[in-house]
């Protein structure tokens, strides 16, 4: 198997990503919105505890609007400039233009996570934290955002307008947010009277659910293999959608 | 090198490309003739492979494109219809990336940006963004991002689209040369175009192959082909239509112009007459009749008048 292709196109993704005015946008209000709903709405302090739960108990509906919008143009792009059919026409696979454009992006987002890592610093200073969850947390949080990615990769890939699929990720990870969200869940088996394994179903499709023991400093096989089949269902379906569109 | 055996797509019930088929060897420039929505670039996207064909079979360089398409990719140099490239990124920096992914990198990456940017024309631009382009500039990127791999067969998909005159002529220039040393295929439709490039002619119409022939071959299917104008001073346009249609070969005459004692005529051969071989026959007669000539020469056929009558035939025979 050659990689060489994949490397290539992610660097070039990468560069491009890092140097678009999208780019600083997006830090600047993932890093000023995390620190926001933090410290303001979250009451980090009067909790009166050194973790970083709240912090991280954000970051599903952070990545609700962020990673749509950083992942909106993977191929809307291409396809509107055109340059799909040069990248499809190259020497490679089309799956290494799906992996690699999925990677660059993921990886950014793992750059942004790791501006954050001066709240940690400030939870150290504020009393004696314990590592596992925060470790585990971020671990959890990147993990999570591939999930979303993987979702945007493919609603990216069925229009040319990047807004639509802006639109369509984002209706499909609130979706995917809601299912678990605890209110949701309490009106599911209380006012519905929905038995408990239907609403452990339902919630079983929850990035909330998956996310919440790697949190607490737990990561177990289930959650890995939720996030990580999410991702590879969702690229796989990209990789449809891109074969099913050229063949008109 | 290039293969094409009964090429057919259709997009949903629309038989875009209807069993078209041809060859390319190394040394030949195909020009792809045909009116817009004919199927030219939906043929070149199947014959690089960016689309997979209905049925049919693309071989190039003896690789079939469905069956390893990443092998036959290498071979092909593409310049896609409106040469696309990444928005945001440099001249050089997009060149090398189609190098890179290409598996040319290091100093041999070097070579080739610098051979493809002087070729084209680019060394003004090269540290500009491409979407700061003017649309000239930006055509000639992606033409040299086509070359970057001095690939053995090139398809382009008008190449000279959206250029200024001068442009057009340094792109066909460029062609030409390249034509003596790989197989070229490239669409256009503009007819002055073939003429000048081209050593083989593809007419498509409806998705279908009308014409397959060298330029002059197919120019001496227009109804032209072979006539003979005559210009003359100082002679009645009734005489000069008489005498010559006395002449031994001489199917029918048609005065053209006629004005201020000049007259000028179309001489018709019959259909046995070799291409011309009426001319000088004309010349004696002129010269028996003291005739001031002023023109004569014989008609090659125009290939636009061959483009009209099969397109224009075709197009009535769907809509009837
Ligand atoms: N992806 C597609 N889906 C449906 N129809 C298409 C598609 N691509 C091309 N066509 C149709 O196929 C025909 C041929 O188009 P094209 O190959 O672009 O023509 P040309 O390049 O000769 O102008 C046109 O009628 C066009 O509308
Ligand atoms: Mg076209």
């Amino acid at each position: 198997m050659n990689l060489k292709p994949v490397l290539t196109i992610t660097k070039r993704e990468f560069v491009t990503l890092i140097t678009s005015p999208l780019a600083s946008v997006f830090l600047v209000i993932f890093l000023f919105g995390a620190g926001l709903m933090t410290f303001q709405i979250g009451r980090f302090f009067d909790g009166g505890e050194a973790s970083l739960d709240i912090f991280f108990s954000f970051h599903p509906w952070l990545y609700l609007f962020l990673v749509p919008a950083i992942g909106m143009n993977l191929w809307a792009e291409e396809k509107r400039s055109g340059t799909i059919e040069l990248l499809l026409t190259f020497p490679i696979a089309s799956w290494h233009a799906i992996i690699a454009k999925f990677i660059a992006t993921w990886l950014f987002i793992a750059v942004a996570l790791a501006f954050t890592i001066p709240y940690i610093f400030m939870v150290k200073g504020l009393g004696d934290p314990d590592m596992g969850p925060i470790i585990t947390g971020y671990f959890g949080s990147f993990l999570m955002a591939g999930s979303y990615l993987a979702i945007t990769c493919f609603t990216s890939a069925l229009t040319r307008n990047p807004v639509i699929s802006f639109i369509i990720a984002f209706v499909g990870c609130f979706l995917l947010i809601l299912c678990g969200y605890p209110p949701i869940t309490e009106f599911l088996a209380n006012d519905l009277n929905l038995a408990g394994w239907v609403v452990r179903l339902v919630s079983g499709f929850s990035f909330m659910t998956h996310f919440e023991l790697m949190q607490r400093g737990l990561i177990t096989l289930r959650d890995l293999v939720f996030f990580l089949s999410t991702v590879i269902f969702f690229l796989f379906a990209t990789s449809f959608v891109i074969r099913s569109q050229r063949a008109g | 090198m290039i293969e094409v055996k009964n090429l057919v797509k259709c997009f949903g019930p629309k038989r875009a490309v209807d069993g078209v088929s041809f060859t390319v060897e190394r040394g030949d420039v195909l020009g792809f003739l045909g009116p817009n929505g004919a199927g030219k670039s939906t043929s070149m996207r199947m014959i690089t492979g960016y689309i997979p064909m209905t049925s049919g079979q693309v071989t190039v360089g003896g690789m079939d494109i469905s069956k390893s398409p990443e092998e036959a990719k290498k071979l092909i140099g593409y310049l896609p219809e409106n040469a696309p490239s990444y928005p945001g990124m440099s001249v050089r920096g997009f060149l090398k990336f189609c190098a890179e992914i290409r598996g040319i990198t290091g100093s041999a990456a070097t070579r080739a940006i610098d051979r493809v940017v002087s070729l084209c024309f680019l060394d003004k631009v090269i540290h500009q963004n491409v979407d700061t382009l003017s649309k000239g500039y930006r055509h000639r990127v992606c033409f040299a991002q086509s070359i970057i791999h001095d690939p053995d067969i090139l398809i382009m998909d008008e190449p000279t689209d959206g250029l200024d005159p001068n442009q057009k002529q340094e792109v066909r220039k460029i062609i030409k040369q390249m034509g003596e040393k790989k197989a070229i295929i490239f669409s256009t439709h503009i007819l002055e175009e073939v003429e000048a490039v081209c050593n083989r002619t593809i007419i498509i119409d409806q998705g279908k192959k009308v014409e397959d022939g060298t330029p002059d071959e197919i120019k001496r299917k227009a109804l032209n082909a072979g006539s003979i104008i005559v210009g003359t001073t100082g002679v009645l346009a009734s005489e000069l239509s008489r005498k010559l249609e006395a002449l031994n070969g001489v199917d029918k005459v048609e005065v053209l112009s006629d004005s201020q004692q000049k007259v000028s005529a179309r001489v018709f051969p019959g259909a046995a007459v070799a291409f011309g071989s009426l001319a000088p026959e004309i010349y004696r007669l002129a010269a028996r009749e003291s005739w001031t000539l002023n023109e004569l020469h014989t008609d090659s056929g125009r290939l636009d008048d061959v483009f009209r009558r099969i397109t224009f035939s075709e197009t009535g025979k769907a809509k009837n």
